[in-house]
């Protein structure tokens, strides 16, 4: 695929009033790119859709559509359509109608128009649906026509808004796949806004995650999981045990945190930049931490990638949840600080294996924490 | 059939109100003290008594006296007109007034939208006399023009009252507006006008319905501001009953009350229709 950018925010900023909704951001996306903002609500990200709808005016900054600064041109006249959080399918028109707003508003002729309308129906699944009502059809349909009446116009980017958020559970599922399968099919770049972590690692090709109006990081999904750049990505994007500390051992290949949170310190398998004593957060996600049987009298078990002492630490499981496939488990380390770890159970007796209030090692690879300088 | 015998037949349930003593009584007195009356005045319509007082026979003979009495024609003639007119000019105004109360933030808003609803508040004897007053001293209104436009009094009066309504109806149903439906005809392609005419007033529309025909029904049967306003040449329908009835309650007044009550009813009845149909459509298409 080539990589041609086809919006690009430059230095956008949107106040409103004193609050600031959007702060500089800087954001390049790809033509063909399923692209997510992704942040908890009011981070700014609806408003930056907004915007690059036409809806709401930057108050500082440029947005580029295909090169060409619309940042002054209104709405209507934008190569840009828009799912609606609630739809906002016409409710006096027929399906068929709603599709062929846009094509009416427009001018094109009325052969065309009705190919056109078939068309986009039956790439969202709904053919023979045109004579209907939108009261006589469920939300997901609804939604289906909404994608199609925005479709129908074959925008440059397709803008969703929160598109899942009004489905239930199960719906919610099996949407995910399909817009990601319709993206690939129609080949149009969709940029969607959501605060649903799960939503955005599922679908999107690259996300950015916002909080306060600022971009925090831009990367895709797996970067984002494994490599996050802050606390605040670590933390927002799936679960997380953070553990603060200074950075006491940084060679090329190596380096060695001591933390106070817990009685060892952690070997890290490469160099981190960083001076000596830096304050820093080590990041280890649940799934990476393993959990060992620990039988009075014999000794900590020691990780083949880290030295002896490095990366284990004593601990007693003082909560189970148990969700089926996997469970998680509430640790108490030696000194009192909790990890959360999790295992999936890979054989029907694995639930059975570790108990509550059972002493166990805790252990992770040198490779699993994630350092964090913010 | 049996089924019903044996409801009959078990106490009461909880919420089964209308199978006790109290809301029945409250609903035998609802009955008698509001419908009797009118419909005492229905049947003595069809009385072949002059004096009305007990019942003489069937008789179409009064609405046939009603239809040729031509004084009381030109009243009907003149009520209606003056409900047509004040009616299209208070849908018209009321809507502008639900749009700008709607849409836009201004100084003094508050202020506004407290004035609009004083008509309703106003005693209307108060109305009345005001209107009196002001068709009097401040703006005469020339009475020898020619029909319909030495109703001109009337129908102002008319407009003064009943477009508050209007405006509050219709204020009522643009709430309702989901902003989204607005932004999506913008976002595809449409400019104003077009939002206005293909979104806003198809949400509009059943508000615009059941504020028009409040408005012409208000106008239709109002008798206290019009006695203040009206003229020797200028009677409405209700200003006419009520001279009618000074001199004696024959069964032509009877039968001209039922003409406006049948109308008010039939009006009402559409108004009602119209309404539901919308408001369920609407309900179940978010």
């Amino acid at each position: 695929m080539t990589s041609k950018t086809i919006i690009r925010f430059e230095n956008v900023t949107k106040r409103f009033g004193k609050m600031v909704a959007v702060d500089k951001v800087d954001l390049s996306i790809e033509e063909g790119e399923f692209f997510a903002l992704l942040g908890p609500s009011g981070c700014g990200k609806t408003t930056l859709l907004r915007m690059l709808a036409g809806f709401e005016t930057p108050t500082e900054g440029r947005i580029l559509i295909d090169g060409q600064d619309v940042s002054r041109i209104p709405p209507n006249r934008r190569p840009v359509n828009m799912v609606f959080q609630s739809y906002a399918v016409f409710p006096h028109m027929t399906v068929a109608d709603n599709v062929a707003y846009g094509l009416v508003v427009d001018g094109v002729a009325k052969a065309e128009r009705d190919r056109r309308v078939e068309e986009a129906l039956s790439l969202v699944k709904l053919d023979g649906f045109g004579e209907r009502k939108p009261d006589q059809m469920s939300g997901g349909q609804r939604q289906r026509v909404a994608l199609a009446r925005a479709l129908v116009k074959r925008p440059r980017v397709l803008l969703l808004d929160e598109p899942l958020s009004a489905l239930d559970a199960k719906l919610r599922e099996a949407m995910r796949s399909e817009l990601a399968q319709l993206q690939e099919k129609v080949g149009i770049t969709f940029l969607m806004v959501t605060h649903d972590q799960d939503e955005a690692l599922a679908m999107a090709s690259r996300c950015a995650v916002m909080n306060r109006g600022l971009l925090q990081q831009v990367a895709t999904p797996s970067d984002l999981y494994e490599y996050p750049n802050s606390r605040f990505v670590a933390d927002f994007i799936g679960q997380v045990n953070l553990f603060d500390g200074k950075l006491t051992v940084d060679e090329p290949d190596h380096a060695v945190v001591t933390t106070t949170d817990l009685p060892t310190p952690v070997f890290l398998d490469h160099g981190v930049t960083g001076a000596h004593g830096t304050d820093l957060w080590v990041a280890l996600r649940p799934e990476k931490i393993e959990l060992h049987k620990r039988i009075e009298g014999q000794a900590a078990p020691v990780m083949e990638d880290a030295p002896a002492g490095h990366n284990v630490v004593a601990g007693i499981i003082r909560h189970i949840v148990y969700l089926g496939s996997e469970s998680t488990y509430d640790v108490e380390l030696e000194g009192g600080r909790h990890v959360r770890a999790l295992r999936s159970n890979l054989t029907r007796r694995d639930q059975e294996d570790l108990t509550w209030d059972e002493p166990v090692w805790v252990a992770w690879h040198a490779c699993s924490p994630a350092v964090l300088l913010s | 059939m049996s089924e019903l015998r044996i409801r009959d037949r078990t106490p009461p349930g909880p919420l089964e109100y209308l199978r006790r003593w109290p809301l029945r009584l409250w609903l035998a007195a609802v009955a008698v003290f509001l419908y009797a009356p009118l419909i005492t005045l229905m049947v003595f319509s069809f009385n072949n008594s002059k004096r009305n007082i007990v019942w003489r026979g069937f008789t179409l003979d009064y609405y046939v006296a009603a239809f040729q009495d031509s004084d009381l024609i030109a009243a009907f003639g003149n009520s209606l007109t003056i409900a047509f007119i004040s009616t299209v000019v208070s849908v018209a105004l009321g809507a502008l007034t639900a749009m700008l109360l709607w849409r836009f933030r201004f100084p003094g808003k508050t202020l506004f939208e407290g004035a609009l609803s004083l008509p309703i508040v106003v005693p209307e004897i108060c109305m009345g006399v005001a209107m009196l007053v002001f068709f009097t001293q401040i703006m005469p209104w020339p009475t020898s023009l020619p029909w319909p436009l030495n109703l001109g009094a009337i129908i102002i009066s008319h407009i003064s009252f009943s477009f508050s309504f209007v405006a509050i109806v219709i204020r009522a149903r643009l709430a309702s507006f989901n902003r989204e439906l607005e932004e999506a005809a913008r976002d595809l392609g449409a400019g104003e006008w077009r939002i206005f005419r293909d979104v806003i007033l198809p949400h509009m529309t059943p508000g615009l319905v059941a504020g028009g025909l409040l408005a012409f029904t208000l106008s239709l049967d109002d008798f206290v501001i019009t006695f203040f306003t009206s003229g020797p040449d200028t009677t409405t329908f209700p200003v006419k009953v009520y001279s009618m009835v000074r001199f004696s309650v024959t069964p032509e007044v009877n039968a001209a009350s039922t003409i406006l009550i049948v109308i008010t009813v039939a009006l009402t009845f559409i108004a009602l229709r119209l309404q539901g149909n919308d408001v369920a459509r609407n309900a179940a298409g978010g």
